[in-house]
């Protein structure tokens, strides 16, 4: 039986439901943005296009709901399905767009140049815990203009895994598009296998900016997936109940798969989220909290209710340095993720918030969703009988290491952890070099950077990003990009 | 051919399968190889590559175990052969081990007879809770090289002390090297205690043996 974390009663998802469904009629979304008002007018919404609000009928967003997919599939650079979005299937990928790196030598935040996010992206594809790529630094080296663009560029570059990322602007998207076709060697590619999924965020309370509802129509109208990231703050830009911080994410993700459905029927898009419990006394936005990682797993259990597939921010800490909050922090909204059965859980190796990458921190993370993987999976009886058979031929006997029974078993019932976990004796530990956890965690980074395998990607491919890259960043006053760090 | 045949034998060592390991063994004898060629090229190079992989964190005990149970089922037919032909294996040394008297943990214990057994090392395991006085005689019995004290609690940790002591009183302490092991055990707790080592696993032992028989 697989462990199921469910925190909202049947009747209670139900209200919430009814409530979401509620608010976009009264007091409506309001969208920044022409073509999806005309797109939401067109369909039956009551609309004033003077205040750019739109009072949304149940039945228009209950129509969406009949034509999104209910479940799709990421491809990695092989052409192999690798992701599956939909279901209680979970997967674990990078935080992204943080605007700082955790320097290895001095521990204190950096802004990140090309190098440290090649460093990074390669990383990722050598942590088997990881199953996807984001976007996950920006990097200072070019100009702010194509800094989301800029990062696709250089993970595309390196990656084989699909990857998660985002455009922090309209126009941008369209280069970031190109770069994606390109990989794929066509737009029907790339609808057919997309490789990529674009987080669209909505502004709380029920606002659509202008750039993120034209990012989800643009990627909704080629067939690649978007993956809302609606975002109450318990407390400050929501309701403070944790019920009805979901009651708000409902309503902003409905009128997401609204306006996704209405730009292109059976567009791919995921029910997801970062929101936050408001920290009554710092007015931050924490991520370790448990009130945070409740709303997340609360509308979890909503978008399945609504037969949607899910996503989440959850496995992140606030704290500054990879110490005891930070472990404590990132492995409470994993394990809570897994058990909610979030189908893609973004956030590790995020720190402060989510403005912080930490290599160290991505390794020791990868430990804690290896075991939280470990945990979904449940005890299954294995042998019929489960034990009888063993023990009573062994009797008394204590000899159970020498069975051929724990070598058949022993890796697959037990997570069996990288040396940045230690359970070595007191002695052991010493004549290792009394290494705490961050600084195994940096022998584990350089140990796995070693195995890295460089990506399939040709030549000609590589000038072709190159080219697109090098004339997005022409517009913005850059005429060559930095060099790509090629070994 | 002859080296075909031993290298599936190292094989089977290394990929832990120790009925195979038994068969091709006999295989090898009809065929004509030396026992001591058997052992030396073809279970020993696979041990050796176990012993390594365990180190590096490719393997874990469960691999150990079932390599080293396949070289002694291996080593049980070529002893009759060695002996007919009036050759021995090369011993590394004779090993007496056991938990002192009053701990009755085991695991550890026999993980690392078994080991030091399938690195060459001739175990005499006398098992759990063993009297002190059982330990000298066996010692003085076998001239072991190497006596092997267990214990898992620090209540019996003491008794390590007090068969060191008895040794001397029965002046064979300088004949015999001490080493002690189990959880609560450490380089310090040898170093009080005048044992000769101590390791933290059972690889590990396996060295600290080696070392101290040269």
């Amino acid at each position: 039986m697989r462990p199921k974390l469910n925190l909202l009663s049947d009747a209670l998802v139900e209200q919430i439901i009814a409530e979401g469904f509620e608010l976009l009629m009264n007091p409506g979304v309001r969208v920044h943005n022409a073509e999806a008002l005309k797109l939401l007018a067109d369909a039956g919404a009551k609309v004033d296009f003077e205040t750019q609000i739109a009072h949304i009928p149940e039945s228009v967003a209950r129509r969406a709901l009949e034509t999104r997919p209910s479940e799709f599939h990421l491809y990695n650079l092989d052409g192999e399905q690798v992701v599956h979005y939909g279901g209680d299937r979970v997967q674990f990928d990078p935080g992204s767009a943080a605007i700082t790196v955790l320097d290895s030598e001095t521990q204190e935040q950096r802004q990140p140049l090309t190098a440290d996010f090649v460093k990074f992206v390669k990383l990722v594809e050598t942590i088997p815990q990881l199953d996807a790529q984001s976007t996950a630094l920006v990097c200072v080296d070019v100009p702010d203009e194509i800094g989301d663009l800029y990062r696709l560029y250089l993970a595309l570059n390196f990656m084989r895994k699909p990857i998660i990322t985002g455009a922090f602007r309209k126009d941008t998207w369209w280069t970031m598009k190109d770069m994606l076709v390109a990989m794929v060697g066509s737009e029907k590619a790339l609808a057919e296998k997309p490789i990529a999924v674009f987080d669209v965020c909505p502004s709380p309370p029920l606002l659509w900016s202008d750039l993120t509802c034209q990012n989800m129509i643009d990627s909704a109208r080629y067939g690649i997936p978007s993956e809302l990231v609606s975002m109450p703050l318990a407390g400050a830009t929501s309701p403070v109940t944790l019920a009805a911080a979901v009651v708000q994410h409902t309503a902003e993700c409905l009128s997401g798969v609204t306006i996704c459905q209405l730009a292109h029927e059976g567009a791919p898009i995921v029910w997801g989220g970062s929101p936050a419990a408001f920290d009554m006394r710092e007015g931050t936005t924490p991520m370790g909290a448990v009130g945070t990682w409740m709303i997340d797993c609360a509308y979890t259990q909503i978008g399945k209710a609504l037969g949607m597939p899910t996503h989440a921010y959850l496995g992140m800490t606030d704290a500054k340095v990879v110490d005891a909050q930070c472990g404590l922090e990132s492995s409470g909204g994993a394990l809570m993720a897994a058990l909610a059965g979030v189908n893609m859980v973004s956030g590790a190796g995020m720190m402060d918030f989510e403005s912080c990458q930490s290599y160290e921190k991505l390794v020791i993370d990868a430990e804690i969703i290896g075991m939280s993987k470990r945990l979904i999976r449940g005890i299954e009886a294995r042998d019929n009988p489960i034990a009888l058979t063993l023990m009573q031929e062994l009797g008394h006997r204590a000899d159970y290491l020498a069975q051929p029974h724990t070598l058949k078993w022993f890796d697959k019932e037990l997570y069996l952890p990288s040396a940045v976990i230690d359970r070595g004796s007191l002695d052991a530990w010493k004549k290792k070099g009394a290494k705490t956890a961050w600084e195994r965690a940096q022998d584990r980074v350089e140990e796995l950077l070693a195995t890295y395998q460089p990506a399939p990607i040709s030549d000609e491919l590589r000038a072709e990003l190159r080219d697109i890259t090098t004339h997005a960043a022409q517009k913005f006053g850059m005429d060559e990009l930095p060099p790509l760090p090629l070994d | 051919m002859s080296s075909e045949l031993l290298n599936k034998i190292t094989i089977s060592i290394v990929e832990g399968r120790p009925d195979e390991t038994v068969d091709l063994t006999r295989q090898a004898l009809v065929d004509g190889l030396e026992p001591l060629t058997i052992i030396d090229e073809g279970l020993t190079v696979g041990m050796n590559i176990v012993g390594d992989k365990f180190q590096t964190c490719e393997y874990y005990l469960p691999h150990l175990i079932i390599a080293a149970s396949g070289m002694k089922q291996a080593m049980e037919i070529l002893e009759p052969e060695l002996q007919s032909r009036q050759q021995e294996a090369e011993s590394a040394g004779v090993v007496v081990i056991g938990s002192v008297a009053g701990d009755i943990h085991e695991i550890g214990k026999s993980l690392v007879g078994t080991m030091m057994s399938a690195s060459g090392f001739q175990v005499h395991d006398l098992g759990v809770d063993v009297p002190t006085e059982v330990f000298i005689a066996k010692v003085k019995e076998t001239g072991a090289d190497i006596l092997g004290l267990s214990a898992l609690l620090t209540t019996t940790m003491t008794v390590q002390r007090q068969v060191i002591r008895e040794l001397e009183e029965a002046g064979i302490r300088d004949q015999v090297k001490v080493v002690i092991g189990g959880a609560p055990i450490s380089q310090e707790w040898a170093n009080t205690i005048g044992a000769d080592g101590y390791a933290e696993d059972a690889v590990g032992s396996v060295e600290l043996a080696k070392q101290l028989v040269v």
